[in-house]
């Protein structure tokens, strides 16, 4: 499927676009970047970062674009700036930019409500749309959820989103409880959480049948949108049409609550796009390019994104409560301490750290100054993504496409979420982009935070985005391919390396492998990788090596309990990774062995600096 | 390169500020634009819908959906009172007749037949919006809510928990460092805006709940606390509609903080007079931090010229700074180097830094993004 994006609502320039100023406003950080066309290819050459400026005094998200653009303009020496507007097109060769694109993920999130007949059929499907779409589900009301009708009407009365999705029956099926569903939200006649008189988004995705005696509920007393059923027949998952309204709505309403939004898109050249839908531009494009199945994370202050594509299918979730700063929090509250404290290599008391967590969330905005403070969030970070893919992974079954087949075997498995598509083991390539990862001040650092979160199996590559600058190139791939891919190739992708993961267990110090890499020079590396050990070879960007792997019985590579492999590997600024520390990976439960083998790893492939270590 | 720095928070003796009143469904506006008026005083009114109750009169008389009509003694939109016979059959034999009566006193609002349902509701309940802070109607939006402006003395704060309130300031503690215990809080404030220190625990929190205080300011709390005093662990900065007993507001953060000296000086000298106080913090998009206005006198509400705050435009040396993140959390100081080139920290990261003068005469390297300004001087 593609990746949906908003219609273009005004024509892009026509002129030739040599320089290109794009600005990624995140709920944290307004991010700038120049693109300036040198000799035949365009590359990215200053970049510029400011907070947003959704706070007081400014209230309004242009200013945080006009402070990151004045960075550059320091930097470059290229005045890009008259007062508070953009010069364009470029008057001369210092003066000006041919466009300025912009991404945004300003906004807060989207809290909807769904509702389906059977709870985990209709229910289910409409809640995956809902979470697939990037909402935050607050409840899932169906005909069957235990709960009485004055009791679903109360719940229905009292909560307050932004929108609600209907589903419920198959075309051409029994009619009755979706539109007794429909009296309920009637009678309870909702309201959304801002504007008195604004009318709440309602998207009705049922039994088309349906539909007359939905409008004739409805049409009244909510801004009702019909649109196709997410649940046709009951083998078959349709979640597209309502996902696509859900991002329609959500532009036209949520993006619109953030300060000076309305400006933005007046300075903007090209429409302004949702920074998920950006990046999944981009992750689409590595997959189809290189042939390969991959996950992509963005994680930023407020969510955390992840994009996969297994056998050419496109999946996307937004875990809209997942983030960095203004999420940090909910990171915490969710994961539960101890498993934030797994990864902390030193003794730090639970009240410290839970109000030095609680104050990055009050003051999003600022960064880690000393090595332990960075320990931690780098620590947070794991925790997050690994909640973030497991939420993608309890969805990716439904975002499949535009339609998902399924048999009517598969649909009654489907009571456990259905099966994920993602197989780490055919996993070829991890991306990471967003501030932790493309702003860790060691590559490893980010590398070990992706591989501690996903535990990878067998072999696979990992990248990351060199500055974060994935959502910018996603929307100038819309207006310009050409610009969009030499950058993304020279400037943007940051390979990290290869890691290798045995998937088995055993005792710490026995042996797990014994590996031969051969590098492209013809020197040959013959080791034995023991369990609890992780051990990184230098192999650089540019460099392939092959590795025939041996392991013990019990372990598998892929290829089975026992049995060996031969893999090419790729080399990348951290090298290849030979991660023995099994599958799953198993802290010890001691605080001080955890301390110890974590302080083991980290030194062994020099992840901090070491005084501090 | 001034461009990357947080804007403070608002400590300020004299501004003016503007809020917006809305009701959360249409209703009636009860002032005109120019009107004086109290915090406590209705400026609109709105009436919300009643409860609904369904009855699905199909299963109880045993008859298909679409016939219902055919048995309901009360239509849509009659009025109907609790034990008032609502539908019944009409049976050859007088003793097979059943009789479905209303649960509550109400209307009937709708009957399915479709469904065969029918759905009374209550009487609508009536929603009293308050003006808030005591001032001027500026502006009217019909039927939804009004402007409320007062000239007031203004303090932000950094997080909040819990609505809407007002009350007496009284000061506690006797100095900015000092911590609020159990023994600071007496009967008598009851229903008062409490000021504390540097850090409330939680027996005193249990204390201030027990005396029923109206709010309680203060430098910072242990994020336990927090848990223990919510129930739960707040994941977001979305708040205000928590109901712990009272209205707490955080000016400085999470820990043992000394509240800003300014803050302190302010606060204390509006002892003794009427605040209006918000605990509602959004820390996202359309940021919202808790405040407590103080506004100035009824005799002082005349039209007198009212200074505009500054937009201020960057950072510049000699400005009041707060350092917002460890290992100085919490200590102010005035910037004395602004160096463009980027500097690399201890964790190996190249920002761009400030240098900061304390007041004992020591210098720190911090990165720009990790202080505040002390904003409203």
């Amino acid at each position: 499927m593609s990746v949906p994006s908003p219609a273009p609502t005004k024509p892009v320039t026509t002129h030739p676009l040599n320089v290109i100023v794009a600005t990624d406003c995140g709920s944290t950080t307004t991010k700038a970047i120049l693109i300036e066309k040198v000799g035949d290819e365009y590359r990215q050459t200053y970049r510029g970062e400011a907070p947003t400026t959704v706070e007081a005094p400014f209230e309004d998200v242009t200013r945080g674009v006009l402070n990151a653009i004045a960075e550059i303009e320091e930097l470059s020496g290229r005045k890009i700036l008259d007062g508070d507007k953009i010069i364009s097109p470029c008057r001369d060769e210092k003066t000006g930019v041919d466009i300025y694109i912009s991404t945004s993920s300003a906004g807060g999130g989207l809290q909807m409500m769904v509702t389906g007949v059977v709870q985990n059929m209709t229910g289910e499907s409409a809640q995956r749309a809902a979470l697939g779409a990037g909402a935050i589900v607050i409840d899932v009301l169906a005909s069957n959820d235990g709960r009485l009708p004055h009791e679903k009407i109360e719940r229905i009365r009292t909560m307050r989103p932004d929108m609600i999705l209907m589903s419920g029956g198959t075309d051409g099926g029994a009619v009755t409880h979706v539109v007794e569903m429909a009296e309920y939200i009637s009678a309870a006649e909702p309201r959304p959480r801002f504007g008195a008189t604004y009318k709440l988004p309602l998207i009705y995705a049922g039994n088309k049948d349906a539909q007359p005696q939905v409008r004739k509920i409805l049409g009244e007393k909510a801004a009702l949108v019909l649109t196709d059923n997410i649940r046709p027949v009951l083998e078959r998952e349709n979640l597209a049409p309502a996902r696509n309204k859900i991002h329609d709505l959500f532009l036209e309403h949520v993006m619109q609550q953030a300060p000076g939004y309305k400006k933005l898109i007046e300075m903007a050249g090209a429409p302004i796009m949702p920074t998920p839908a950006a990046v999944g531009v981009i992750m689409e494009t590595i997959a189809k390019r290189e042939h390969l199945n991959l996950i992509g994370v963005d994680i930023g202050g407020a969510t955390t994104d992840v994009f996969s594509v297994f056998e050419g299918l496109f999946n996307r979730t937004v875990s809209a409560n997942l983030g960095m700063s203004y999420s940090i929090s909910n990171v915490l509250a969710e994961a539960g301490l101890a498993n934030i404290m797994r990864w902390v290599p030193f003794t730090i008391d639970e009240q410290t750290l839970r109000n030095r967590i609680k104050n990055k969330m009050v003051r999003p905005t600022t960064i880690p100054q000393t090595l332990d403070e960075l320990q931690i969030e780098h620590a947070i970070a794991r925790e997050a993504l690994r909640l973030a893919l497991i939420h993608h992974k309890s969805l990716a079954t439904t975002l499949k496409g535009i339609q998902q087949e399924r048999t009517i075997s598969d649909v009654f498995e489907q009571q456990q979420s259905g099966k994920t598509l993602i197989d780490m083991l055919k996993l070829d390539l991890i991306v990471g982009s967003g501030g932790i990862l493309s702003h860790a001040p060691r590559r490893v650092q980010s590398m070990l935070m992706m591989v501690d979160a996903y535990e990878p199996l067998g072999v696979t590559k990992l990248s990351v985005d060199s500055i974060f600058m994935m959502p910018h190139l996603g929307v100038l791939s819309t207006i310009d391919e050409k610009a969009a891919t030499d950058v993304f190739v020279r400037d943007c992708m940051v390979y990290l390396g290869t890691c290798v993961a045995p998937i088995g267990q055993g005792k710490n110090g026995e042996r797990c492998a014994d590996y031969v890499i051969t590098f492209p020079d013809g020197r040959v590396d013959k080791g034995q990788l023991a369990f609890g050990d992780v051990r990184l070879i230098p192999l650089a960007s540019d460099q392939k090596a092959s590795i025939a792997i041996q392991p013990v019985k019990q372990v598998n590579l892929g290829a089975g309990a026992g049995v060996s492999i031969t893999r090419d590997v790729h080399g990348g600024v951290v090298g290849l990774m030979l991660d023995g520390r099994g599958r799953p990976l198993q802290l010890p439960t001691d605080h001080a062995a955890r301390v110890a083998a974590l302080t083991k790893w980290y030194q062994a492939v020099d992840l901090y600096p070491k005084s501090d270590v | 390169m001034a461009h990357s720095y947080t804007p403070g928070l608002t400590v300020t003796e004299h501004t003016t500020v503007r809020r917006r009143r809305m009701l959360s469904l249409p209703g009636s506006v009860l002032v005109t634009t120019g009107e004086v008026v109290r915090a406590n005083q209705a400026v609109a009114r709105a009436e919300l819908p009643g409860k609904v109750y369904p009855l699905n009169l199909a299963n109880q008389l045993g008859v298909a959906p679409d016939e219902i009509h055919e048995y309901l003694i009360k239509k849509a939109g009659d009025p109907v009172r609790k034990d008032e016979v609502l539908a019944e059959n009409k049976p050859l034999i007088k003793w097979l007749k059943t009789e479905v009566r209303s649960p509550i006193t109400g209307v009937v609002e709708s009957a399915s037949t479709v469904t065969g349902q029918v759905l009374l509701r209550e009487p609508p309940r009536v929603l009293e919006l308050l003006g808030y802070v005591d001032g001027r109607i500026v502006e009217v939006i019909p039927q939804q809510g009004v402007v409320v402006e007062t000239d007031c003395s203004l303090v932000q704060g950094i997080f909040g928990i819990g609505g809407e309130t007002g009350g007496e300031i009284v000061i506690a503690v006797t100095s900015p460092d000092e911590a609020l215990t159990p023994a600071h809080l007496t009967a008598d404030m009851k229903a008062k805006v409490v000021v504390g220190g540097s850090f409330i625990s939680s027996d005193a929190l249990a204390r201030a709940k027990e005396i029923g205080v109206a709010c309680v300011v203060i430098g910072g709390i242990h994020d336990k606390d927090l848990r223990a005093l919510l129930g739960y662990d707040l994941g977001v900065a979305i708040t205000g509609t928590e109901q712990v007993g009272f209205t707490l507001i955080l000016t400085e953060g999470f820990g043992s903080i000394p509240m800003a000296g300014k803050t302190f000086a302010l606060l204390s000298a509006h002892a003794g007079q009427q605040a209006s106080i918000s605990g509602a913090t959004q820390i996202r998009a359309g940021v919202i931090r808790p405040e407590i206005i103080i506004p100035k006198q009824a005799d002082a509400l005349g039209d007198h010229g009212i200074a505009a705050m500054p937009q201020r435009e960057g950072i510049r040396i000699g400005d009041q700074v707060r350092i917002i993140r460890d290992p100085l959390f919490g200590k102010i100081g005035e910037v004395s180097s602004l160096p463009a080139d980027l500097q690399k920290i201890p964790t190996e990261s190249e920002v761009r830094v400030m240098e900061v003068r304390f007041a004992d005469g020591s210098k720190a390297v911090i990165p720009r993004t990790n202080i505040e300004l002390i904003e409203g001087s």
